[in-house]
């Protein structure tokens, strides 16, 4: 654990930066401006192909996969303070990372099955 | 007085006052530490509806049809507002704290703090006009 720490730190900071500069813009249009009709929702096939282009599928994995590291690390601390469960570290943390483990793989799998 | 040392049965316990699981409500810059913390519960619930988007896209435009559809639910519309707030408290912290977790110096003179994060503010200004005109112009 102690080996990795930098590297989850590093991550965790990453993750921040991307959710920070990133998914406001992203969660208003597609959270709350196109659900409530004051835009309307991009076509399917306009949509289908902004996603299959390489860039934004690189684009795409990048903003799923470290934000989701940054909820790991940031949550895992939340539930040792907050919630005072110190005992449970290692339960913790694999549950966390493995979260957003999997998340990234769903999201590497996705990515490339789009076609 | 007995010679010797005694000695006791049990362990005494260390005296620790037991902190109440409400700890952070108890002063405004705790209970800000606190939300803080649990605005990545709503960077998480984003990462996955951005996920759930993807899988959609790739199942094709029914999919994708019921998708939007369940966006417009009060449940999900509520979720979306309500985890738009944490994270622009996420944001706006984020940028703040920059200075702080980041010394930039220039040929040895150290940036002031305020330009940092304005920078930082740019930055978020420019990338957010550039992702909302590459979604804007797929609608």
């Amino acid at each position: 654990m102690a080996r990795i720490t930098p590297l989850l730190w590093l991550l965790f900071s990453a993750g921040g930066t991307v959710a920070a500069l990133l998914f406001p813009v992203h969660m208003l249009l597609t959270g709350v401006a196109v659900p409530l009709g004051w835009l309307e929702a991009p076509r399917y096939e306009a949509l289908h192909r902004l996603v299959t282009h390489p860039l934004t599928r690189i684009y795409l994995f990048v903003l799923i996969s470290l934000p989701l590291f940054h909820w790991a690390h940031r949550f895992r601390y939340t539930l040792y303070d907050g919630l005072q469960l110190k005992h449970l570290t290692v339960l913790i943390a694999v549950l966390c990372y493995g979260a957003a483990l999997g998340g990234t793989a769903l999201a590497a799998y996705l990515l490339w099955n789009l076609r | 007085m007995s010679a010797g040392p005694h000695y006791t049965l049990y362990h005494p316990r260390w005296y620790r006052r037991r902190v109440s699981v409400w700890w952070w409500l108890q002063k405004r810059s705790y209970a800000a530490f606190v939300t803080r913390e649990i605005t990545s519960v709503f960077v998480a619930f984003f990462a996955v509806v951005t996920l759930w988007q993807l899988r959609a896209l790739v199942q094709g435009p029914e999919a994708y049809e019921r998708f939007l559809a369940r966006l417009q639910t009060p449940l999900f519309l509520t979720l979306n507002v309500v985890a738009l707030v944490f994270v622009l408290f996420h944001a706006i912290t984020w940028f703040n704290l920059t200075p702080k977790a980041m010394v930039v110096r220039v040929s040895g003179k150290r940036l002031p703090d305020g330009l940092i994060i304005g920078l930082n503010y740019a930055a978020w200004l420019v990338l957010s006009a550039a992702v909302a005109f590459v979604l804007l112009r797929a609608a």
